[in-house]
């Protein structure tokens, strides 16, 4: 196949988010503002917003979540550009990994120089059953739903599937969880700032300070393992499994190759993007792999010209922590079968060979989920211009990934970014 | 006699009949459940009803405990999880369904791979009563 190339190159030269967690005061609007000032404070030679020519927010059901329809121009209006073309992009949570691609897409055509993505989404005003239902609209609402069928529910299901086919347990989604929480403690914006064994200190130290009985954990899986501290939501999947109910947005600045040096004294180079859909769940021959995945991760390293081995750093979608594992197997960072050995070797921790997620990923710092897909990309904006502090890689990060999973993999949307100085 | 259209309220209905029906493509002979108006194998459209054996084996499962509302208002939740699951039909293709006959509550006691057969699950009071496709360990 003739690997499909971009009618002119793509730049990030800025990138921003508002912190991830619960915010009942805060809109999206309010949020959205919050990333769009950090993104413009980021831009190294500064942005008079009035060149931005056309939006995409990905958004997947602010209708649901807060009652409100019509996100787009709403958000180009709160930053003072009304009248720009403002399109809402829904692919469930692969929603702003969709609208970074239809930015590229949309500077590569030549229609505009310079595009502003973003991603929003407010889930913490409904209650968690809720979110549950509304989360399992981006599931099949005729034959899956029916079923009882959740969300963690569905990743839980491949869970067992790959669990019998290749061995893995239950503690080998623990250990995701366990190195998530690890990075995310040294992220200012993650909605869990702290480590597992520090909250499971914290409860330690609350039972003293109630004079309740002292719980007895002799470690962090100890602690992992105990039904009443760390419940199952889907058997296998446990609440430390699981990403959270979060709002929050994102966003990033693109524009045409030739204009980067303009904005940016270390601008990083789009030079690869994939995306692909697959049916639903049941429908397919394998669920241990998520093919969608597998077929956007191959269209961006053909475009790039890159293999795995060549990534120094990836931000995969870790909605689940089986939802990791499958994803390294996709992106050929391991054979199938190897991801969950990887992740209990510490193979992808901050010091190993192929680090995942250094910014807690969606596990530790939040998947407000139409907004996950940008966050991931301010994650990597940071680490490839040496900018993210505590948690920096020690290696010089040149090329990385982001991968973005909508719904179990209806969609996928996976990007590749060079820095060249 | 014509064919009842290929859709959701179609299935819905035989399933009300306590039939589980797929749908053949005349053009490819490729067997699709849910049933699909449309061959996705080869895009033919001479599309007939096959009812389907019902036999069959669990190829994914979960326990679940924080349930949908749907769930939750049938009885289910954080003290009483229920088992859902991928079910592969001998015939080939594999659907959502609820596992019943199971323990719930020991998820370890359950494998993939254990033979199961079709049961119809009656659900709702009145208007609201409907028939949901559910499985069960199959018997010898």
């Amino acid at each position: 196949m003739r690997a499909k190339k971009l009618n002119r190159g793509v730049a990030l030269v800025g990138a921003g988010m508002s912190r991830f967690g619960a915010f009942p005061a805060d809109t999206t609007r309010d949020l959205f503002v919050q990333a769009f000032r950090e993104m413009r404070a980021s831009v190294d030679k500064g942005l008079d917003p009035r060149g931005i020519e056309a939006i995409y927010i990905g958004n997947y059901s602010s209708d649901l979540f807060e009652g409100q329809g019509h996100t787009a121009p709403l958000m180009a209006d709160w930053i003072g550009l009304a009248s720009r073309p403002a399109t809402r992009v829904e692919d469930a949570c692969a929603s702003s990994g969709v609208a970074l691609r239809q930015g590229i897409l949309a500077i590569a055509s030549g229609l505009y120089d310079m595009v502003l993505v973003g991603g929003i989404e407010k889930m913490t005003n409904l209650p968690t059953e809720r979110v549950t239902d509304t989360l399992a609209t981006a599931g099949d609402v005729l034959y899956e739903i029916p079923a009882g069928f959740t969300f963690p529910g569905f990743y839980a299901a491949i869970a067992t599937a790959y669990m019998a086919r290749y061995g893995a347990s239950p503690e080998s989604f623990m250990k995701v969880g366990l190195k998530n929480h690890e990075n995310g403690a040294l992220n200012p914006k993650a909605q869990f700032g702290a480590t597992i064994r520090t909250m499971m200190d914290r409860r330690i130290a609350s039972a003293k300070a109630k004079g309740r009985p002292m719980p007895t954990w002799e470690d962090e899986m100890a602690f992992l393992h105990d039904d009443n501290a760390n419940p199952v939501i889907a058997w296998p999947m446990r609440l430390f499994d699981c990403s959270p109910i979060s709002d929050g947005a994102a966003a990033a600045l693109l524009v045409a190759e030739d204009l980067a040096d303009s904005f940016s004294d270390v601008p990083i180079h789009i030079i690869g993007s994939g995306q692909a859909s697959d049916c639903a769940l049941h429908d397919r021959p394998d669920l241990t792999t998520i093919a969608s995945a597998r077929l956007a991760g191959e269209q961006a390293y053909q475009m790039a010209g890159v293999r795995p081995a060549d990534i120094k750093i990836a931000e995969v979608h870790d909605c689940f922590t089986i939802a990791e594992i499958v994803a390294t197997e996709d992106l050929g960072f391991f054979a199938p079968g190897e991801g969950w050995k990887a992740a209990e070797e510490g193979v992808t921790g901050r010091g190993g060979r192929r680090p995942i997620n250094s910014s807690g990923g969606l596990k530790s710092k939040g998947h407000p989920v139409g907004a996950s897909g940008i966050g991931q990309v301010v994650e990597i904006w940071h680490q490839m211009r040496g900018e993210a502090g505590e948690r920096q890689l020690p290696n010089s990060v040149d090329l990385a990934l982001t991968h973005n999973v909508g719904g179990t993999g209806q969609t996928c949307a996976v990007h590749i970014y060079e820095r060249r100085r | 006699m014509s064919e009842r259209p290929f859709t959701s309220t179609s299935f819905q209905q035989y399933l009300a009949e306590h039939r589980l029906m797929a749908t053949r493509c005349g053009t490819c002979g490729a067997l699709h459940l849910p049933p699909r108006p449309l061959c996705p194998s080869c895009f033919g459209e001479a599309i007939s009803w096959e009812e389907m054996s019902g036999s069959g084996h669990l190829k994914a499962f979960t326990t679940i405990h924080i349930a949908p509302t749907a769930m939750i208002e049938a009885g289910y939740g954080r003290n009483n999880p229920y088992c859902t699951g991928v079910v592969e039909l001998d015939e080939g293709p594999a659907i959502s369904a609820q596992i019943l006959g199971v323990d719930a509550s020991h998820p370890q006691g359950i494998a993939v791979g254990i033979r199961l057969s079709v049961t119809f699950v009656e659900r709702g009071q009145g208007d609201g009563r409907h028939t949901l496709l559910g499985f069960q360990p199959a018997v010898g």
